[in-house]
């Protein structure tokens, strides 16, 4: 009888455990730093991780909050997150309501957040407040919400994806870096030694949002649209497979990635393959600069072109990437708040900041100052200002890129341990992942 | 159970909820409040930390809480059973992956439970008789469930790696046994891992009640039976198992809900892009709330799940029960 109420009890226990583990995704979360603000001089700001590390961030970002404080008396309280959990920990935030003042969003977020309606909107006084739209550059300031609607989110830092090759590696091959699509398959492909593990290039192919990026990217080049005017995913179109189809070739016909690049979850471990010279190749944001030289290679040994588009494709060689800053609207100090937004984005701070981070400028005539190298930057700038189009600016834009960026990386994977994926294979799973979007927005 | 403290002398426990004799009213006794006041701050705490989030979970299974509405949960509206619809339609692409999920689920938790226990009773036997060392070894025995779960399972996913993990290094480099190293973390594969694992962290757990559950069966009855000329085999089939059966009882059904529930392993394992291999349910209603923000469809899950995990431990308490009461009688 004993044992009866001990296993009822334990049983009861571990079941309460269940609901309560998984259904309080709202209720539950972080109750540290985030109190929003005790007293009315005092911001909490949630940076992302944009340098080599955690400890890096702080180091930049400290001088600049000291700077604010001086100039204003409202001292900063920053808290640096990484990527694997800023998303989780916003949403958090936004459920509970216990939310930092001022937070650092990825820019493809920024409609998705936008439909929370937890953010302030930059309206006409509040534009004015941070110094006005007009200083920014339009395609950046254009990502910060929904069209239409004033924004949820201004421009921070600005990034874009190029094509990194390793100097030494062509010149010994005696190739020019690629201009098309073609001749970067070629290069890869004659620049891949499998025996003494080089390849061509090297793939971010075990992490969904890098992977629904490439998704974008190469649909866009296809002339194809993810989302119709309606708000409906086109994820099946013939042009968005296409074009999934035709990055996953990279690994699949013509092997020039690593397979071992499926377990890859992060961009970080691309990168690092091309700075230890094991890839001639990788397609990375502009501060993938700063890890790269962090990691001994010289800003000589590395050059940087677009990522190619296929013949007759749309010259279009990366999202418009980047950083966003949004205010969360029940701060307390609406005021400071935005003060401190005008100070991140005034030209004195976002030179100090972006000459540490490698990003792009965000505001009109500023000079790119992210590397020492006048070249690449130049090659940025001209990819960010010319060959970038935006992710879709939808409430369900991050449900595309879970959907559809896991449904490459089990693509991938199938690919990675000796399985084949079609045409038709990638058209069905974009169906599947259509329907994922549809039936998870309740409609 | 929190009214034993109360049970008036003369009422037979077995009687159970009986009505209170018509005797006169008594007065009550100074101080009878106390215990209650000592249960407070754990009926409180328990409200608190189960019930409470436990309810919420249920009420926001029937809300259609999704991006639009986090920020305000007040606004979502009633989904009615909408949200169950899309989870148990098998046709549709949700239910069938939650119930793809499931069968997963159901093969990974009798793997690692029947591993765990085999294992833990393997040792728990073998260490029962008295030998130099014994204590050395219960100590080693217990270390994946001493360490943090973090620490040991990225241990293991380092080890796992395609190309410089340990395991790949040791089967192919050292002993030679593939040519070819294989996956273990995506693939198929993965879920040999995610058991291997689960499995490895669990059978301590397993050892230790087995252990303490065999220290009290007495020493006599094995010496009586090997003077009949029983062997181990037969002493232990005879003897300890059935001696064993209570343990065995709470052991395996505690260890089925967390196996069943298990979310710390796979998600330090594979992270956010989980293998269709390694679809563990508890992973997989995270993936359905916190990627598509969609909260509601997330609890219904839950509490899909939490209704089938008291079905089956109801039949299994009350089947186990009734086969112990008619052993009783």
């Amino acid at each position: 009888m004993k044992i009866r109420s001990v296993v009822a009890a334990i049983a009861t226990g571990a079941l309460a455990l269940t609901v309560s583990g998984c259904g309080s995704g709202g209720g539950g979360g972080d109750s540290d730093a985030a109190g929003g603000g005790s007293g009315s001089q005092t911001l909490t700001y949630w940076a992302s991780n944009q340098g080599t590390s955690i400890k890096h961030d702080k180091e930049v970002l400290t001088p600049q909050l000291k700077k604010f404080e001086e100039k204003t008396g409202i001292s900063v309280e920053l808290e640096v997150i990484g990527w694997d959990s800023l998303q989780t920990r916003i949403q958090t935030a936004i459920t509970s309501g216990q939310a930092p003042d001022v937070v650092n969003i990825g820019n493809t977020w920024a409609a998705s957040l936008q439909a929370t309606g937890a953010f302030l909107p930059f309206d006409d006084n509040a534009m004015s407040a941070i110094g006005g739209a007009d200083k920014f550059v339009e395609p950046a300031l254009a990502t910060g919400g929904a069209e239409g609607q004033p924004v949820t989110s201004v421009p921070l830092y600005g990034l874009a994806y190029g094509l990194f090759y390793n100097k030494a590696m062509f010149e010994e091959a005696g190739i020019e870096p690629p201009s098309t699509y073609k001749d970067m398959v070629a290069a890869a492909e004659k620049l891949t030694d499998t025996k003494a593990g080089v390849h061509g290039l090297a793939l971010a192919a075990g992490s969904y949002t890098e992977n629904s990026h490439f998704a974008f990217i190469n649909a866009v080049q296809n002339g194809a649209e993810l989302f119709d005017d309606q708000g409906q995913p086109t994820f099946s179109s013939d042009g968005v497979v296409k074009g999934i189809h035709r990055y996953l070739d990279l690994m699949q016909k013509h092997e020039v990635a690593d397979t071992s690049n499926a377990q890859y979850t992060n961009g970080v471990q691309a990168v690092n393959d091309f700075a230890k010279g094991k890839v001639a190749m990788v397609i990375s944001q502009n501060n993938a600069g700063s890890s790269i030289e962090a990691q001994g290679m010289k800003p000589d040994q590395w050059g940087v072109v677009p990522y190619p588009a296929p013949a007759g494709g749309e010259e279009i060689a990366s999202h418009v990437a980047g950083i966003n800053l949004s205010i969360f609207k029940n701060t307390e100090n609406k005021e400071g708040a935005l003060k401190f937004v005008k100070f991140m984005t005034s030209p004195e701070v976002q030179k100090a900041v972006s000459s540490e981070f490698k990003t792009l400028p965000v505001l009109k005539d500023a000079e790119p100052t992210f590397s020492k190298k006048e070249e690449a930057s130049k090659m940025f700038q001209n990819i960010y200002n010319n060959m970038s189009a935006p992710l879709p600016l939808v409430p369900a834009e991050d449900q595309f890129e879970s959907s559809v960026g896991q449904a490459m990386n089990k693509m991938f994977a199938t690919i990675a341990t000796g399985g084949t994926v079609t045409l038709e294979d990638v058209r069905v799973a974009m169906e599947t992942a259509e329907q994922q979007v549809a039936a998870s927005s309740g409609s | 159970m929190t009214t034993s403290t109360k049970v008036p002398d003369h009422v037979d426990p077995k009687d159970g909820p009986a009505p209170d004799p018509p005797a006169p009213r008594r007065k009550r006794r100074k101080g009878w409040w106390l215990p209650y006041a000592l249960l407070v701050p754990a009926v409180f705490f328990e409200l608190l930390v189960h019930i409470i989030p436990m309810i919420t979970g249920i009420w926001v299974s029937f809300l259609e809480l999704t991006q639009a509405y986090i920020a305000n949960w007040g606004a979502a509206p009633f989904a009615g059973l909408g949200n169950y619809q899309i989870s148990l339609d098998f046709n549709g692409v949700i239910g069938s992956a939650l119930l793809r999920s499931f069968a997963v689920t159901c093969a990974f938790t009798i793997l690692v439970v029947g591993i765990a226990w085999v294992m833990g009773m393997a040792a728990a036997v073998a260490l029962q008789r008295q030998f130099r060392g014994r204590s050395l070894f219960r100590t080693f025995f217990l270390v994946p469930y001493a360490l943090p779960v973090f620490a040991s399972v990225i241990a293991w996913k380092f080890m796992l790696q395609k190309d410089s993990g340990a395991v790949n290094h040791l089967l192919s480099d050292n002993l030679g046994l593939i040519d070819e190293k294989p996956f273990w973390l995506i693939g198929d594969n993965a879920f040999i891992s995610l058991v291997v694992v689960a499995a490895w962290r669990l059978w301590p757990f397993a050892f230790l009640m087995l252990m303490a559950g065999l220290q009290s069966i007495p020493t006599d009855v094995y010496e009586a039976s090997a003077v009949d000329g029983a062997k181990p085999f037969r002493q232990w089939r005879s003897i300890t198992l059935p001696m064993m059966r209570p343990v065995n009882l709470v052991l395996v059904l505690v260890m089925f809900l967390w196996t069943f529930n298990d979310f710390n392993v796979p998600y330090i394992l594979f992270g956010s892009s989980q293998p269709p291999a390694g679809d563990i349910i508890s992973f997989h209603i995270y993936n359905a709330s916190f990627l598509t923000w969609n909260f509601g469809l997330g609890a219904a899950m839950s509490v899909l799940l939490m209704l089938f995990l008291l079905l089956v431990s109801g039949i299994y308490l009350m089947v186990l029960n009734g086969r112990n009461k008619r052993a009783g009688n």
